[in-house]
């Protein structure tokens, strides 16, 4: 398999924080991608790329362990998630955060409660201590006025901040975002690229996203690597300007450098 | 994310009463040692902070800092504001600042939502205004069901009669283990319980009078509406529910389909069809259930069905359906009312479900005692 890769530098081995290797993923005799490798490193946000059905999400469950791998591993801190089992996967899972496309919020607490909930499971911190960092990650994603409303009463928008509010309230050292801007409006998106990038900032996180979102890819991604459905596998890995300025795949071409003229209009 | 980034230096501290009283910090403050430390350091710096006491808190022994960490700073700097004391933060690293903006931010932020302090009487008015629009929108619904209904006979091509004969099936015959278990077992429980009684009389033979018309005029209609609202009440406001979660509902409105004709009469008839047939089968099987329990008191098969024959009258058969079909219509139509009176958000669908049962069975006991004052004033 060719893949592009517009990488200026591999980070050094201490900083791989997940490394993947043939990895092959699909359900039943259905294979979606084979043979994956790649890395993500310390303090990066590293963005899943690729068409609708391709198996981002897909690729994304089996990183944090929702999903068995046909073949492969996927070593998350040093550990493989895709044979950990018990006590190993929980200790694994402890150190990730993640936000599901639809926020996942549940409808029956307050907002204050969803995002104080991994800390009543994993922690035996006294409550008034648990809704201080709940409260203070709230307020981090700018919602610290809404700790009462329930998810039914706030927009789609501050569903998903609430939700990254509560995948970082135990402090992981990875956060898995699942398509954070889909089906916002472009303002609402692009705040909540700036939050991205100032919790990578302000907390040292490794942010792991799935998108196709190609503003968004541009304004938050210091790494991308891009799935493909055709050829089961990755066809590019790098910087995304850098693949889009440099690229020959075709694929790679039309999927970063789309413009109006390839949209269809009346004439 | 090697295992050193998780593991530095455990979490110590060192506070001096001085003066100057001061406090230092040092290795990891995560939270593993904040469940430890929560209660102590704060104890401790609570000691420090006399009322106008500058306490010097020296941070520059911190390793790691998380948001539990910072939570403990912010509630040490909280706890000596309110003693009356200064808590002066030294050495502070851009891992801990960072950490502890939202807290100190968070403190300035006023709560969106306070309680209104409005006294009883708005919030009676509140209980008022809610029953009304309860009763409003109930009223509503009957209103919408009764058009649906005339419409459907007006014009019999627009009624779903595959929805209706698939609903049938899952109410009706689908429920036919059940019903025959629940019946069978009141015929029997009916039956020993009077037969115990009667045989100091040597009436054993009347127990047949007994079990046919108890169940033929109230238990079978009553057993038989119960276990629809608990299975299919149920059901139905639990799809309608989901459905309107979903916008299905809203679907429907905007592509000019009138969700009411669409979704609920398609139940409401098939729960009209299907509850006298379930109470007529639920009577039979309870007649069964006496007539083995009466082989054991010695009661032959034939003796004790031609007492049931003579027993049973005309109108305790039809009195039996004519409440059946009216348990029927309550049960399918609660159901899908509730159903679309669901809020947004799963647990709202649960909510519904529970309110389309309990709102059944309220209904159902109440009709059945206005029934039997109606029966007996029509001598039926």
């Amino acid at each position: 398999m060719v893949v592009e890769t517009a990488r200026s530098q591999a980070c050094a081995e201490s900083d791989v924080v997940i490394r993947v290797r043939g990895l092959t993923m699909g359900f039943g005799d259905r294979v979606l991608m084979r043979d994956l490798d790649f890395e993500v490193c310390r303090g990066e946000i590293f963005v899943i790329l690729g068409g609708s059905g391709s198996g981002k999400s897909t690729l994304l469950k089996h990183m944090i362990g929702l999903y068995r791998p046909q073949a492969g591993h996927i070593w998350v801190g040093g550990a493989d998630i895709a044979v950990a089992d018990g006590a190993q996967r929980e200790a694994i899972l402890r150190r990730v955060g993640v936000m599901y496309q639809m926020g996942a919020l549940f409808g029956s607490m307050t907002l204050l409660e969803n995002v104080r909930l991994p800390l009543e499971v994993h922690t035996d911190l006294p409550r008034e201590a648990m809704d201080a960092i709940a409260g203070s990650r709230l307020q981090l994603v700018g919602l610290g006025a809404f700790k009462d409303f329930m998810p039914a009463e706030i927009s789609g928008g501050m569903q998903k901040r609430a939700a990254i509010a509560r995948a970082m309230v135990l402090d992981p050292e990875v956060l898995f975002l699942d398509e954070p801007s889909a089906g916002l409006d472009p303002i609402t998106s692009a705040d909540l690229d700036r939050l991205i990038r100032r919790l990578a900032r302000t907390l040292d996180m490794t942010i792991v996203i799935v998108s196709h979102e190609l503003a968004s890819i541009f304004a938050i991604a210091d790494r991308v690597i891009m799935l493909d459905r055709e050829s089961q596998g990755i066809v590019a890995e790098g910087d995304p300007a850098i693949l889009r300025d440099t690229s020959n795949h075709p694929w790679v071409q039309r999927f970063l450098r789309r413009t109006e003229s390839d949209d269809e209009r009346p004439a | 994310m090697d295992a050193a980034a998780s593991f530095g230096r455990p979490f110590e501290y060192d506070a001096t009463a001085g003066p100057p009283a001061s406090l230092h910090l040092r290795g990891r403050l995560d939270v593993r040692a904040v469940e430890h430390a929560w209660g102590p350091l704060r104890h401790a710096v609570q000691g420090l902070g006399v009322a106008g006491a500058v306490v010097h808190v020296e941070l520059s022994g911190l390793e790691y800092c998380d948001g539990a960490g910072a939570a403990l700073l912010h509630a040490l700097e909280r706890d000596l504001e309110q003693a009356g004391a200064e808590l002066r933060f030294e050495g502070m690293g851009r891992m801990v600042a960072d950490q502890m903006n939202p807290y100190r931010e968070l403190a300035a932020v006023e709560p969106a939502r306070v309680g209104d302090g409005r006294g009883w009487w708005p919030g009676l008015l509140d209980v008022v205004d809610s029953v009304g629009r309860a009763a409003h929108s109930q009223l509503s619904f009957v209103g919408e069901l009764t058009r649906a209904v005339g419409s459907g006979l007006r014009h019999p091509r627009q009624v779903r009669w595959g929805d209706t004969l698939r609903v049938a099936e899952a109410a009706g015959f689908r429920a036919l283990p059940i019903v025959s278990l629940i019946a069978f077992l009141l015929g029997v429980i009916l039956a020993f319980q009077s037969a115990i009684a009667m045989r100091q009389f040597g009436g054993e033979i009347f127990v047949a009078n007994l079990v046919a018309v108890s169940l033929f005029r109230e238990l079978g209609p009553l057993m038989m509406a119960i276990l629809l609202a608990g299975r299919s009440g149920a059901a139905f406001a639990a799809e309608i529910g989901t459905m309107k979660v979903n916008e299905e509902v809203n679907a429907l409105k905007t592509m000019g389909l009138d969700p009411v004709r669409f979704l609920v009469l398609p139940k409401v008839l098939a729960g009209l069809l299907v509850a006298p047939l379930l109470a007529l089968y639920a009577n039979m099987i309870g007649l069964i259930g006496g007539a083995v329990v009466m082989q054991g008191f010695g009661i032959p098969w034939v003796a004790y069905f031609n007492q049931v024959a003579a027993a049973l009258t005309p109108s305790d058969l039809f009195s039996g359906l004519a409440k059946a079909v009216v348990f029927g219509l309550v049960v399918a139509s609660v159901g899908c009312l509730r159903g679309l009176q669901t809020g947004s958000g799963a647990a709202s669908v649960g909510l519904a479900t529970t309110s389309a049962v309990v709102t059944s069975i309220i209904l159902i006991v109440v009709l059945d005692g206005l029934f039997a004052v109606l029966f007996y004033h029509m001598g039926v």
